[in-house]
C-alpha cells in the first residue's frame, strides 16, 4: 500500500512539449510511471519523444482515461491549466510550476473547493512543489527517483531539496519511504499537511511520518493539532527558517514571517505541545525516525476520537 | 515589491480612493520655487502642511520622519532637514534608510481616525479586510490590547467586495449612516485596486473622517506579489532600486535568490528549504549566517561563480559554506562547477563544500584532488561545524 499513487496510476503531462515537461515526462517514464502522453494546445495529434500529444485535457481523458495530470505549464498559464484538468474530471492534479500569482491560486482554490463541496473529489498537489512519489511504484514529479527506497516512512514537506535530504537519510538507514508528498512552497496551495497526515494514518504500510515545514502561515500547527486528536502513528517534524529575519521572503513565496506570525520557534513549540517529535538539526531526521520506531513504545493515543 | 507612500497615493487617487493633495520633491530648492510661484497645493487655501520622508519602512513618525508645517515658509527648512538624513525606524534595522524624496501634502481637519487594510490571507485563502476604530496606532498593538476593536472579515472571490460588505465595516467603525454609501464605494475601489494590481497588502493608517464629512487616506502602504509583476508593468515602473540592497539587485540579475543577513558565514545552497535549513544549522554549530542563497537546481560553473562573487561582495563574510544536494544534476558535475568557479574567483576566505546525493563520493574525491584550499564534508551538520571552526581559526 501507499497513498494517492502506485504502479497502476495513469498519468498525463500538461505542457509535455516544453523543456521541463518533456525532460521530466521521460524521467518519470524511465522510473516506471505509466505516462500515457501529454497536452499542449495546438500540438494535438503529434508524437513527442514517443508520447502522444492532445490539444486539451478533455481529449486526453477521452483517449486514455488518466488518473493524474502533472503540470509543467509556465506561471502565466498554470492557473488555467489546473482548472482545465479539474474541468475534464481529473481527480489528482500535480502542479510543479513555480511563480504563479497568488491571487490566481486564490481563485483556483475557491473553484476547487466549490466543486468538492458539490460532491466531486479533486485533489491538487502544489503548486511550486517537487510532486509525489511512491518508491518502486510511481514517480510523478521532478524528484530524483533513485534516492528513494520503498519502505515504512511517509514524508510530507513544503520543500524540495530539503525533502531529498530527509529521504536520503531514510533510504541510507534502510527505513525507506511509503510515499513522499511535496505540498509546495506557495502561500495558497492544494493538499495541506493535515490532509496528507490523514492519508498516512490510514495507510497500513506507513509506520511513521516525517513532516518538514518552514516559516510562514500556520498550517504546520493546524496539522499537528489534527494529529494530536486523530493520529496513532509517530510524527517527526522539522521546521526550516529559525534564523530567517521577519518580513523577508526566503525563496519560497510562502516562506515569510509576517505580523509576528509564522516564526519557526513558535511552530516548533506548537508542534511539540501536540506531541510531534521535533528535531532542530535536519541531519538527524532519519536517525530520529529509526530510534522512534525501534523504541517500540511510539504508538500514540489520540487525544479524542471522531 | 514595495512602493513609496507618494506612489501609493497616486495609485489610490486613480482608483477613486481620496487622498490629500500633495507634491513630491527631492530638493529644498525645488520646493522653494514651487512655494514662490504658488504652484499646486501652495496656491490654495491650505495653511497647514504635512512634510513626510519617503522610505520603504513603517514607523517614520516616531523616528522623526514626519513634520508639520504651520506655514509655507517653514517648509523648505523642514525638507532640507529630512533630505539626506538616515532614518532609523523599527522596520529599517540599525543601518536605517537614506531619505531621497519628501512628500508634502495639505493638512486635513481630522474629526475621526480609523485603521483599514486589505491583506491576502493565506489562512482563509481569501482577501481579508481588517478595520479598526483605533486609527493611527500600530495594528499589532491594538490586536494585543483590544482585539474587540478590530473587525476581520474575508471576501469571497466569487462574490467580490459588494455593498453589504462595505456597510458591515462602516457599521463596525460607527460611521454615520449617511456615510455608509461613500465608505462602501471607497472599500470597493480599494478592493478593485488590490485585485487589478496583484497586491499582497494595502494599509491605510489612518483613514480619516474630515470635519466636512470626507473620507481621506492620510497614509498609504502597499506591497505587491512578486510572482505577478510580469503582468504589472505600471507597478514595476514604480520600483525604487535605492530601497533595495545592492547585492540583492545584482543577484536577481543572475536569477539567484539572495537575501543579505547580518552574520559572517556565507552559504550557497540548491533549493529554498535546504537553504533555510543550512542557515539554521550554521547557527546550531555556533556561527551566524551571512545570507540566504538559493542557486536553484543546476549549480553550473557560471551560476556558482556568480554566487561566489555576490557572497564575497559582502565585507562581513569570513567563510563560505556550499551545501548541495545532488539530485537530477549529479554531484561530480556540481563538483566540477565549484572547482572551476573557485579557481576563477580568487577565494580569500575558508571554503567548506558539502556534497550529498547522486554520485556524491565521486564529487567529493574530485574536490579533494583539486588542489584547492577547501574542506569537504559528507553530512550537513559536519559541514557547518567545519566552517564555523575554520572561521574561528582564521581570526
Amino acid at each position: 500500500m501507499s497513498i494517492l499513487v502506485d504502479r497502476s496510476t495513469r498519468v498525463i503531462v500538461q505542457g509535455i512539449t516544453g523543456k521541463e515537461g518533456s525532460y521530466h515526462a521521460m524521467a518519470c517514464r524511465e522510473y516506471g510511471t505509466l505516462v500515457l502522453g501529454g497536452v499542449t494546445p495546438g500540438k494535438g495529434g503529434t508524437v513527442h519523444e514517443g508520447f502522444p500529444v492532445w490539444d486539451s485535457v478533455r481529449d486526453a481523458v477521452e483517449a486514455v482515461h488518466p488518473d493524474v495530470s502533472l503540470i509543467f505549464v509556465p506561471p502565466a498559464f498554470a492557473a488555467d491549466a489546473i482548472l482545465e484538468a479539474a474541468d475534464a474530471g481529473i481527480e489528482l492534479i500535480v502542479c510543479i510550476t513555480e511563480g504563479i500569482p497568488v491571487q490566481d491560486m486564490m481563485r483556483v482554490r475557491r473553484i476547487l473547493d466549490i466543486r468538492n463541496e458539490e460532491g466531486e473529489t479533486i485533489r491538487l498537489i502544489g503548486p511550486n512543489c517537487p510532486g509525489i512519489i511512491t518508491p518502486d511504484g510511481a514517480k510523478i514529479g521532478i524528484m530524483p527517483g533513485y534516492i528513494h527506497k520503498r519502505g515504512r516512512v511517509g514524508v510530507v514537506s513544503r520543500s524540495g531539496t530539503l525533502t531529498y535530504e530527509a529521504v536520503w537519510q531514510l533510504t541510507q538507514l534502510g527505513l525507506g519511504e511509503s510515499t513522499c508528498v511535496g505540498i509546495g512552497g506557495d502561500p495558497i496551495r492544494g493538499l495541506n499537511f493535515r490532509e496528507v497526515l490523514a492519508l498516512f494514518e490510514k495507510d497500513p504500510e506507513t509506520e511513521a511520518v516525517v513532516m518538514i515545514g518552514e516559516i510562514g502561515g500556520e498550517d504546520e500547527e493546524k496539522a499537528a493539532a489534527f494529529a494530536r486528536a486523530h493520529m496513532t502513528k509517530p510524527i517527526i517534524g522539522f521546521i526550516a527558517g529559525l534564523t530567517a529575519p521577519p518580513g523577508r521572503r526566503m525563496g519560497h513565496a510562502g516562506a515569510i514571517v509576517s505580523g509576528g506570525k509564522g516564526s519557526a520557534r513558535d511552530k516548533m513549540k506548537a508542534l511539540e505541545s501536540y506531541g510531534v517529535i521535533v528535531v532542530d538539526n535536519p541531519s538527524v531526521i532519519g536517525q530520529t525516525v529509526a530510534e522512534t520506531l525501534k523504541s517500540g513504545s511510539y504508538r500514540r493515543v489520540p487525544a479524542c476520537h471522531g | 515589491m514595495n512602493i513609496h507612500e507618494y506612489q501609493a497615493k497616486e495609485l489610490f487617487r486613480s482608483y477613486g480612493v481620496s487622498v490629500p493633495s500633495g507634491i513630491v520633491v527631492d530638493s529644498a530648492e525645488e520646493v522653494r520655487t514651487l512655494i514662490e510661484s504658488k504652484t499646486g497645493i501652495f496656491g490654495g487655501t491650505a495653511q497647514v502642511f504635512a512634510v513626510k520622508a519617503q522610505i520603504h519602512a513603517g514607523g517614520r513618525g516616531k523616528a522623526g520622519g514626519v513634520k508639520i508645517a504651520k506655514n509655507t515658509s517653514d517648509i523648505p527648512g523642514l525638507v532640507a532637514a529630512l533630505l539626506g538624513k538616515t532614518l532609523v525606524t523599527h522596520q529599517t534595522g540599525p543601518e536605517g534608510r537614506l531619505v531621497r524624496k519628501v512628500w508634502i501634502e495639505e493638512g486635513a481637519a481630522i474629526s475621526r481616525e480609523f485603521y483599514l487594510s486589505l491583506v491576502l490571507d493565506r489562512s482563509s485563502r481569501r482577501i481579508s479586510i481588517l478595520a479598526s476604530t483605533e486609527g493611527g496606532m500600530e495594528i499589532e498593538e491594538v490586536s494585543a490590547s483590544h482585539p474587540e476593536k478590530i473587525l476581520t472579515l474575508s471576501v469571497d472571490p466569487e462574490i467580490g467586495c459588494k455593498g453589504f460588505v462595505g456597510r458591515r465595516v462602516a457599521a463596525f467603525l460607527g460611521l454615520p449612516v449617511n456615510l455608509y454609501n461613500s465608505f462602501s464605494v471607497l472599500l470597493a475601489n480599494l478592493y478593485r485596486f488590490f485585485t487589478e494590481t496583484d497586491c499582497m497588502m494595502v494599509e491605510i493608517n489612518p483613514l480619516i473622517l474630515t470635519g466636512e464629512g470626507r473620507l481621506l487616506a492620510l497614509d498609504a502602504k502597499v506591497s505587491f506579489d512578486d510572482n505577478a509583476l510580469y503582468r504589472q508593468d505600471k507597478v514595476l515602473a514604480l520600483r525604487d532600486l535605492f530601497e533595495e540592497n545592492e547585492l540583492e539587485i545584482e543577484a536577481s540579475k543572475h536569477r539567484l535568490n539572495y537575501v543579505k543577513l547580518d552574520g559572517s558565514i556565507a552559504c550557497m545552497v540548491n533549493g529554498a528549504g535546504l537553504a533555510m535549513a543550512t542557515m539554521d544549522v550554521i547557527a546550531l554549530a555556533g556561527g551566524t549566517p551571512a545570507n540566504f542563497l538559493d542557486v536553484g537546481g543546476g549549480a553550473s560553473k557560471e551560476t556558482v561563480e556568480q554566487a561566489f562573487r555576490i557572497l564575497l561582495g559582502d565585507p562581513a563574510v569570513k567563510g563560505i559554506f556550499v551545501n548541495i544536494f545532488g539530485g537530477i544534476v549529479r554531484c561530480e558535475r556540481i563538483a566540477g562547477g565549484i572547482i572551476a568557479a573557485a579557481k576563477d574567483v580568487k577565494l580569500h576566505v575558508p571554503l567548506v563544500v558539502r556534497l550529498q546525493g547522486t554520485n556524491a563520493k565521486e564529487g567529493r574525491e574530485m574536490l579533494r584532488d583539486s588542489g584547492l584550499n577547501l574542506q569537504v564534508a559528507e553530512e550537513l551538520f559536519e559541514g557547518a561545524e567545519k566552517i564555523v571552526l575554520a572561521v574561528k581559526g582564521a581570526k
